[in-house]
Order: structure tokens, then sequence, then C-alpha cells
């Protein structure tokens, strides 16, 4: 329902109409589980009898029936390796394997399939820049820029990449709000900067940052910059052009597409230059025993019998989310946080971190509870067959910002609705009671 | 319902929230460190011995954490009372799963069984079996 206080801030930034949810909810029919059984035998079970709420969407999207029908099919009908056949399979495989590489490069607007390597998540396109260029180019006296709420993905990676080659890691700060400081920022990045690696969406405090803001600062000081998408492609319109970004990665899993797969975007300028992450078939253009010459792009960064499956169900992904409208998605996924906040909200004990209601924030929602330890919350959560996240998120470093060891974390998606998010905190109230 | 709701009876929450033996022992014989990364748990296990040698006399804790891990850090203490190091050495976890008298989730096995992983660790570090460490985690 829309307040008279909501309703001018919803009309003038979204003019998307809102997304049919019960509609939604029927292309994914693991929504339609039951959970509580036996948890060593995986699938549903006789003693599943609780309906599922699935929270935890930051971590996991679910996948619709045509996803899944994508795969299925790929198995059934055209299984092969691509690149190397020209039996009808094989040519079927690869037709539709680089096919799903300018998919996934208009969804995000890169210039094509040139631009898009598909790796095997987010933190393998993170890892796959840090080799082939970092640890290449970057050496003592060298700047990495990276904010205090990166994800252990780009974190842990630039952090290993500069003891290795001398250079130095620094961090943007971020505000009481969660925000970035962006006076801190302009001081970090300088000449010595050779790179910016920055989440886009935060995965803990729902933060966006204003990513084409760190892309000028980077390219006045002549570095490139990296941004983690992992929270941004599945729930918002992205584009690297306009962003202005040099290397931008996201993960299948997290936007309705299967595991096992991410994308790498990546300028073509830079990609031609820089050296492979990994060697072997597929990746090469001329083989001798002393030299090899490398590949056309994107194929130089796949090497080996790629994703097939998962490339070409990912693009399936893609179209169901554009169909049903990437503004819209936002949308609806903005009113649940905002809704659960604003429940949230109406407690004394409990904390949410990020930035403030009505700001632009991503659908997810982290926060604790005084009395119960965030774990023993997600614990409870599950009786109510609730399934929310608690720990750190990956995000150790900002959690000791944060002043805490744990947080619990509830992320939407398109299919969740305002009673899911009632459940929540219906469950909520009642680990406070079993605690007070 | 499942299991979950089992795992915070009564007897585990009180002992969450009044938690006993907690404290520092002045005169421990030994003390030992450890948390488990999952949830951030962590806790301080200090041990006397009787002048025997052999028999734990007391045991206090503290720590900071869920309440699996705490509640069994409390329980733990009390039980180890009278028992000697080498009957410490022989328990495992079923023991104290046991002792906390309820199914205890697969992923929340490692918050229960940390007082008693950290107790042994410092019993065996004390007696020359294990080299000294900083602390004791549960992820192995
Ligand atoms: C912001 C952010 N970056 C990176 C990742 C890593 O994604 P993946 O585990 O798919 O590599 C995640 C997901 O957990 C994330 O939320």
């Amino acid at each position: 329902m829309l307040t008279l206080e909501t309703l001018p801030t919803v009309m003038s930034t979204q003019r998307a109409e809102s997304l049919d949810v019960e509609r939604v909810r029927e292309d994914f029919p693991i929504l339609d589980r039951q959970v509580g059984g036996d948890v060593s035998n995986p699938g549903a079970g006789p003693d599943d009898t609780t309906p599922l709420v699935y929270l935890d969407n930051g971590a996991t999207s679910q996948t619709p029936e045509r996803v899944i029908d994508a795969i299925s099919k790929y198995y059934r009908e055209y299984n092969a390796n691509v690149h190397r056949g020209v039996h009808h399979l094989s040519q079927e495989a690869s037709i539709a394997y680089e096919a799903a590489h300018d998919r996934l490069a208009e969804f995000v607007g890169a210039g094509g399939r040139e631009e898009m390597v598909f790796t095997k998540n987010t933190t393998e396109a993170m890892n796959l820049i840090a080799y082939s260029w970092g640890l290449e180019e970057l050496g003592p006296g060298d700047d990495v820029v990276l904010t205090e709420m990166e994800h252990h993905a780009s974190l842990v990676t630039w952090q290993q990449i500069a003891k290795r080659t001398g250079a130095e890691v620094k961090y943007i700060a971020i505000d009481d709000d969660g925000r970035l400081d962006m006076d801190h920022a302009r001081e970090l990045i300088g000449e010595d900067t050779e790179m910016v690696s920055v989440v886009h969406v935060s995965n803990v405090l729902g933060t966006v940052n204003p990513i084409a803001d760190l892309a000028d600062l980077a390219h006045e000081h002549d570095s490139y910059i990296f941004a983690d998408g992992a929270q941004a492609v599945p729930n918002r319109p992205v584009d690297v052009e306009e962003l202005d970004v040099d290397f931008y990665a996201f993960s299948g899993h997290k936007m309705c597409g299967p595991t096992g797969i991410g994308c790498l975007y990546g300028r073509k300028s830079i990609l031609e230059e820089i050296q492979p992450f990994l060697y072997g078939g597929d990746m090469i253009r001329k083989v001798t025993f002393e030299e090899s010459t490398w590949n056309e792009l994107p194929w130089k960064f796949e090497a080996g019998t790629p994703l097939i499956a998962q490339g070409v169900a990912l693009a399936e992904a893609a179209d169901y989310l554009e169909e049903i409208g990437m503004e819209r998605i936002q949308r609806h996924e903005t009113e649940l946080a905002d809704y659960a906040m604003e429940q949230l909200e109406g407690f004394d004990d409990i904390e949410i971190y990020g930035p403030p209601r009505g700001e632009d924030r991503s659908g997810l929602v982290s926060f604790n509870l005084d009395s119960v330890h965030a774990h023993d919350l997600a614990s409870i959560m599950n009786d109510y067959a609730v399934a929310i996240r608690a720990g750190d998120h990956c995000t150790q470093p900002l959690h000791e910002t944060l002043g805490t060891a744990a947080s619990a974390r509830a992320s939407f998606y398109l299919y969740n609705t305002r009673e899911e998010v009632d459940t929540l905190v219906e469950a909520i109230d009642s680990a406070r009671q079993l605690f007070a | 319902m499942s299991m979950g709701s089992d795992m915070y009876r009564q007897q585990i929450l009180d002992h969450y929230k009044n938690p006993r033996n907690y404290g520092e022992l002045d005169d421990a014989t030994f003390s030992h460190v450890g948390e488990n990364p999952l949830c951030g748990d962590a806790i301080r296990v200090d041990v006397k011995l009787a002048d025997d040698g052999e028999t734990i006399e007391h045991v206090s804790f503290e720590g900071d954490g869920c309440a699996i891990s705490q509640a069994s850090a409390s329980m733990f203490s009390g039980e180890l009372r009278g028992k000697t190091l080498e009957e410490l050495d022989a328990m495992d976890r079923d023991d104290v799963i046991d002792l906390l008298g309820v199914d205890i989730s697969p992923v929340r096995v490692k918050c229960a069984v940390l007082a008693e992983k950290v107790a042994q660790d410092g019993a065996a570090i004390y007696q020359g079996e294990k080299e000294d460490m900083d602390m004791t985690t549960t992820e192995e």
C-alpha cells in the first residue's frame, strides 16, 4: 500500500508499472517448497511442512522455470564441445554459446562479445584482472584504492596481489550511514593510483556507490577502475559505458541464472593489451614447441572447455529479467526493503546498518537485534522457514568498522512479497521474546 | 517444527543469560583462547588443577558470541570439575551435545564444541603434547 508520504517519491523516481508478484512467483518452482525436515537428504521430503520464505537473495537468487528449461534443453538437444567441431551439434552449441556473450554484453551496455568474458563467478573475474594485469603491472610505489565496504572477493585479492608486487592498498572510508566519504576518495586517489576497485552496491549496507564519479576521479589520475557489480546487475539497470568503468564483474547465480558462471566486462583496448590469466586449449591461435599466440577476444581469456550450459542459461536469465524490466525489479525490491526498514525502525533494540530509508539503496537490510546474536536469530528464523543470512557476509573488515562480528541480513528479490516481510518481522519478534 | 526450535530450550537460554563459572581465575594453572569464525564467537577458558596435577579443581570462562557457544561453555565448565586431564582429553563432540540435551543443527555444531576444544587444546599445550598456539579455531 502506498502511503501519502511515500507516494510522491515513488512517482517521481520511477514511472515503471509495478510488478505482478503473484505471476512472477509462478515462474519459480522452488517457491512452492516447504522445509523443516531432514537436511541431509537434499530436496523436498515428507517432513517438510513449513512454506519457505526465501530472503537470502543477496547470496543466491532462485531460478525461473525458463532458465531451468534452457539448461535442460542444452543437455537434451545440443550438448557438444564448442569451437572445435564441424559437426552439427558442435555448431549449434558454438553459435548459442557465442550469442550468449553478445546477450550479456548487451545486458550491461558493453560494446559486444569482445568485451564480455565468461568466468566462474565475480570472484574469478576479479582474480583474472588482478593476476593478468595486477601481477604484471603493479610494483612498489603504486597504489590500489579500495573501499572499507569491499567484499573479500576484491579485498583479499588486491591485498594479496599487493603483497606480491610491493604495491600498497588504501581504503576509502565510510561515514556513519555507510556512504563513501568522497572527500577521502579525492585524497586517496592520486598520481600513484593504478587501480580503483570498488563495490557498486554493498552486499551489507545496500549503499549504491557513485561509480561514475569515482571513474572520473580514477581516469583523471590515469588509473583504471574496476566495479564489482555482483549486487547491482541483478536488481537495477546497469550500463558500463555510462558508468565509464574499465572493468566490471557480476555473478549469474545472483540474477536468476545458474551457479558456476560469472561475467567480466573489460574495455576492449585494455583486454587486448593484457596477458591471459589461464593457459590451455581454446585460448590460443598458434602453438609451436617454443611459442604460442593468443586467440581473439574474449576467447583469449577462456581457457579450456568453457561454461556452455551455464552461458546459454544465463542469456535466458537476462531475457527473463529484461522482459520483466530492470526498473520494475529495482522499484519492487526498494519498496520491500523500505517496508522492512520501516517495520524494523519501530524497535529500539534493532540496529540497522547502511544509509537511511528513502535514499538510493538496494533491496537488502542488514541489522542486529541487541539481545540475540545474529546466528541465533538466523537459527530461530529457520524455524519459521524464513531463510536469512547471518555472519560477516564476506566483509570482515567492514564488520570491524561497524563494531560487530556478525549481522543478520534479509535480501529481497522480484518474487518476494510484503507478507513475507511481515513473516520476517513476526519471527524477529518471537526471537526477541524467546531471549527476553 | 524443524529441529532449530529445540535448540533454544529453556536450559540453554538460562545458561546463556546467566552463565555459570564466568570470569577470570587468578590462580589458573593454564588458560587458553579460541574462536569460532562462523559466528564470531570468542572464548577464554581458565583451568585450575588440584595438587595432584591431574584433577581439574575449577574452570572458568569468559567469552562473547552466540547462545549455543556461550551456554555450552557455561555447562561444560561445570561438567569438568573433578575430571582428570585424561578424561577431558577423551571427551568428544557427542559429550557436549549430550550435555546440551538438544539436537544441534549440523552447521551449529562448531558453536557447541568451542569450549570443549579450547579446554582440550589448553590442556594439551600445558602437558607439552601440543605446540603452543595463539588460539584454537573450530575451522579446520
Ligand atoms: C558485493 C559482492 N561481491 C562479490 C561477491 C562474490 O560473488 P561470487 O561468490 O559469485 O564470486 C558477492 C557475493 O557474495 C558480493 O555480494
